[in-house]
């Protein structure tokens, strides 16, 4: 640990802009795509349900 | 049902109703790895790593830079790998994990241009050159962003991964001159990397760094493109009869 406190480790050495702007974007980034991951399978699963339920219907409709 | 009597595991896991159950499988494992090797290579890069002599603490910004620069690259070219498989075979799944794997490889080049810019400022003085390394990681970039438009003008599946693999397979060029654009070209991008290896004693923790986060950025691609192609799989398959069973 070469830090001498969290407010040294925070600053970065006056680089704390590049280091956390680097680092807080990245997160950023995984985070937006980790949420548009779940949005397109919840969005998936709606859409099986959708056709699937349909199918159902045109099955009983041209059996009945 | 092709695949029965074929007696080859490799043809059953190619067929989207079996890989994927194996998918939804592997997605918490390689989670999980990339979770643990992603804190590991954090803590290494923060409290073990040393600062260098000659950037100060900027340099600490290489631990995620090189590792989403390697992913970039790495993802274009397995991406254009199963492009290749499936115009090649029309084999479905391929296709699938083509398409899949567009967004991420997208979205580690952007982290890689990101972070190269905020610690081009204080190293080299300047966020941006048109130098050879910069200007082909861009180009990388809109090779994936054509990737992705292109699959969503074409209606027809099928077309479109055709048209995808032949734009993946043209692409596939740049990926050795982004690698090879440090050797092949004097440009301002290998100045600093050379600093840094001069400095052999803080090589061995500042590796260890970038290697562990390496491995959890690996480990976070496999996952997402996995967990994505699932999505693609239901999205194409939602009127086949196992979809109904698995959802």
């Amino acid at each position: 640990m070469s830090w001498g406190g969290w407010s040294d480790f925070w600053a970065m050495g006056g680089y704390a802009g590049f280091v956390w702007g680097s680092y807080g974007v990245t997160l950023l980034a995984l985070a937006l795509e980790v949420h548009l991951l779940r949005r397109r399978r919840a969005r998936a699963l709606a859409a099986v349900r959708r056709t699937q339920a349909q199918m159902a219907r045109d099955l009983d409709e041209s059996t009945s | 049902m092709a695949a029965e009597g074929a007696g080859i595991n490799w043809y059953k896991y190619s067929a989207p109703h079996t890989f994927y159950p194996l998918a939804g499988r592997l997605i918490p494992w390689f989670a999980g790895l990339a979770l643990a090797f992603c804190l590991i290579g954090l803590y290494i890069g923060f409290f073990v790593a040393p600062t260098e002599a000659r950037q100060g603490e900027a340099y600490r910004i290489i631990f995620i830079h090189v590792p989403a620069a390697w992913m970039s690259m790495f993802i274009y070219v397995v991406m254009a790998f199963w492009a290749a498989l499936g115009l090649a075979f029309n084999t479905r799944l391929s296709s699938m994990m083509a398409s899949a794997l567009a967004p991420t490889g997208a979205l580690m080049t952007f982290i890689a241009l990101w972070t190269g810019a905020l610690w081009g400022r204080p190293t080299w003085g300047t966020y941006w050159v048109w130098d050879a390394r910069l200007t082909s990681e861009l180009i990388l970039l809109f090779l994936y962003f054509g990737f992705l438009a292109l699959e969503a003008a074409i209606e027809d599946t099928r077309r479109a991964d055709r048209a995808c693999a032949v734009l993946a397979l043209v692409g596939v060029v740049n990926v050795p001159i982004i690698y090879f654009s440090v050797k092949w070209w004097n440009t301002l991008h290998q100045g600093a990397t050379i600093s840094l290896e001069s400095a052999p004693k803080m090589a061995t923790t500042m590796f260890a760094g970038m290697g562990m986060l390496a491995l959890g950025f690996w480990m976070y691609c496999i996952a997402a493109a996995l967990h994505r192609v699932r999505s693609i799989i239901l999205e194409r398959e939602r009127r086949a009869d196992w979809v109904r069973e698995v959802t």
